[in-house]
């Protein structure tokens, strides 16, 4: 007992809050965190770079050297620059109405969104094929149409948008309701239209959640495999997106490729969560700054 | 600037926040707007500002100025708007946000640069917070906050102003400069305001008139010295002031209580029966006996003397706790100690009428 509260006293000054653990729980909980953590992401992580660069750099650039993977990379960029965008304009509105307007089958939407994260992957992927696809609902006509929704880029597309769907409306909906609708009531009143409203004083109130979720989308659209593998019948050059491509150069032995490739999506991912920390820092900084009033003379005179 | 409201009702879903309510105040007046949470002052003051419309009834109007603006949303009618938590605009600066109704108008109605500029640094000066122009919200006290929104709200040269509980948010020493401070910019400016509150010291102290609500309705409408001096309701009577309330009879124009009998302020209309008395803590003496005055005994429970008036607390003989202020000088005559038997007599006894007429 003495130990703990020598360390409690010793804690405080630095900042800590002190829940009174002795201090062997403490370090054991650390160290827990730290092997889980090593032996679970860091390892696999560096093992993607040791295999890549295996046989050397000049092996590992020549693994892009190839029609197939650009292709996979242009159709990865391509699905992830249609989805995020719309899922952009979508969060938008769906967050603006559940958080500032009232309506029946409210709590209805906001299950809605939630909808992707709550399926499998390949789920999501068979949904489509049994719309779209020569045996689903629309395919026939689609087809006489002369339009190839699935294994092909529109499919990977729909599937792409339909798994990053709830990502900015999910970080959206809690800050917009939190906000309320004060701001924009003062805006009305001072003679803003609905549109200056909107650009002057909504978007600049949720910026940064907003590009929070615009890089978290991005990270699932770029990354997703089993919503995209259902659907694109991994044609090589054609529809095979970065993920999709690394499975089957993996599956062929092409070791080095694979994991060259791998490693730019791991490259990827890394990129984004500096985005984030960044994103993060920017928003905690600011909820510091507005906890810290500066009072100064309070009475006008 | 007047404004005029006429059977006004608001319903939401099946709650009544107004009901038939009608209004009307003069041009370069401060009005307050009265009475506990759920009267409908703010659903009232809202309507007026056009961010909320009424039930729509062929009969309802909102007139500035004898004008009909009931059709016109809020934007449109160059009213100033200040909220109880503020609503200052986070991002922007403080004087961005003064600047912002100027800022959003039509290209062709937009002043000058130069122009708002020295329309701003003017009203940082009103505000008295000259130099604060580049602090963000965040960085100001509440106080102050809401002396921006004030700032705020006057930059659009506002035909009224209207207030919408603006001092609830601060802590008592803050509230009372910053009416002292609005009451005295009202006399500056004079610009036709209403001013939503529940705090019944803010609404007499500052207002020129007061509108006392309750459950949708007006009960009053005065000036502060009538509202407190001749309350038209039971509900006006409790709600402004402590009051002793006494269960008693009316008879012959007198109220009885027990043995005793008082005369009664204001007309009793020569009805018999039961009835509630009221009458206010600083309206009853005491006395050490009877002295054939009409009065009631009391046991002195508690003395209270850290104040202006000495508050002391009887035990009546109906069990109840009757309240009476005294001056100090007649509470140093008195030299009341706990314990002892006193009597009271009521210098001025309140009777309402629809309660005796059951």
């Amino acid at each position: 007992m003495a130990t703990a509260t020598l360390t409690t006293a010793h804690s405080q000054p630095l900042g800590r809050v002190s829940t009174g653990e002795p201090v062997l729980v403490r370090y054991a909980l650390i160290a827990i965190t730290f092997t889980f953590l090593g032996l679970f992401l860091l390892l696999p992580l560096a093992v993607v770079f040791v295999e890549a660069f295996r046989e050397g750099i000049r092996a590992y650039f020549a693994s892009f050297n190839d029609r197939a993977a650009w292709s996979a990379i242009k159709l990865t960029l391509l699905a992830a620059g249609i989805a995020v965008p719309l899922n952009l304009v979508f969060g938008l509105a769906a967050s603006w109405s559940i958080a500032k307007f009232e309506f029946p089958g409210k709590s209805l939407l906001i299950s809605l969104i939630d909808l992707p994260f709550a399926i499998s992957p390949v789920i999501s992927g068979l949904i489509y094929v049994l719309v779209f696809g020569m045996q689903g609902w629309l395919g026939p006509t689609l087809d006489a149409l002369g339009i190839k929704v699935i294994f092909a880029v529109p499919g990977i597309v729909l599937a792409t948008i339909f798994v990053t769907f709830p990502f900015i409306a999910r970080e959206l909906i809690p800050l917009m309701q939190e906000q309320g609708t004060d701001e924009e009531q003062a805006a009305l009143s001072l003679g803003a239209s609905g549109w200056q409203t909107f650009w002057r004083v909504t978007l600049p109130n949720i910026r940064w959640a907003l590009l929070y979720g615009v890089i978290l989308a991005n990270a699932r659209a770029m990354g997703e495999f089993g919503a995209v593998a259902v659907v694109s019948g991994s044609i090589r050059g054609k529809t095979n997106t970065l993920p999709l491509h690394i499975e089957i150069l993996y599956n062929e032995y092409h070791t080095v490729a694979a994991f060259a490739v791998a490693s730019l999506l791991a490259l990827l991912a890394l990129v984004t969560l500096a985005a984030k920390t960044a994103v993060e820092w920017r928003v905690h900084r600011q909820q510091v700054a507005s906890l810290e009033p500066t009072s100064a003379e309070e009475n006008p005179s | 600037m007047s404004i005029e409201v006429r059977k006004v009702s608001k319903t939401f879903g099946t709650y009544t926040a107004l009901r038939d309510v009608s209004l009307r105040i003069a041009s370069g007046e401060l009005t307050a707007l009265l009475g506990p949470s759920g009267s409908g002052k703010t659903t009232l003051l809202r309507i007026i500002a056009g961010l909320e419309t009424p039930d729509l009834h062929p009969e309802t109007s909102i007139l500035f100025h004898d004008e009909d603006v009931s059709g016109r949303p809020v934007g449109e009618r160059r009213v100033g708007f200040v909220f109880q938590h503020y609503a200052l605009f986070r991002h922007m600066s403080v004087f961005e946000n003064i600047a912002f109704g100027l800022r959003v108008r039509p290209r062709g109605e937009r002043p000058a640069q130069a122009e708002i500029r020295d329309r701003v640094l003017r009203l940082l000066k009103l505000i008295q917070l000259e130099g604060f122009g580049n602090r963000y919200p965040s960085q100001l006290s509440g106080g102050q906050r809401q002396r921006v929104a004030l700032a705020r709200a006057l930059a659009i040269e506002p035909k009224v102003l209207l207030l919408d509980e603006p001092f609830g948010a601060l802590d008592a020493k803050v509230r009372k400069g910053l009416r002292e401070w609005l009451r005295r910019l009202h006399d500056e400016i004079h610009l036709t305001s209403v001013l939503v509150t529940h705090d019944q010291e803010e609404a007499l102290e500052v207002a020129d008139r007061v509108v006392v609500m309750n459950q949708a309705k007006i009960e009053q409408f005065a000036t502060p010295a009538e509202v407190f001096h001749q309350p038209a309701s039971k509900f006006v009577m409790e709600f402004l002031g402590q009051v002793n309330v006494f269960q008693g009879r009316i008879h012959e124009g007198q109220a009885h209580l027990g043995t005793a009998a008082f005369d009664v302020a204001g007309p009793v209309g020569g009805q018999t029966g039961e009835a509630t008395l009221y009458v206010r803590p600083h309206e009853l003496d005491i006395a050490r006996n009877s002295n054939c005055v009409p009065s009631l005994p009391g046991r002195v429970t508690r003395v209270h003397t850290a104040g202006p008036m000495a508050r002391v607390t009887l035990l009546g003989v109906d069990g109840k706790d009757i309240f009476v202020d005294l001056t100090p000088q007649r509470f140093s005559e008195l030299n009341l100690q706990p314990g002892e038997t006193v009597y009271v007599s009521p210098r001025k006894v309140r009777v309402f009428s629809p309660d005796y007429q059951i």
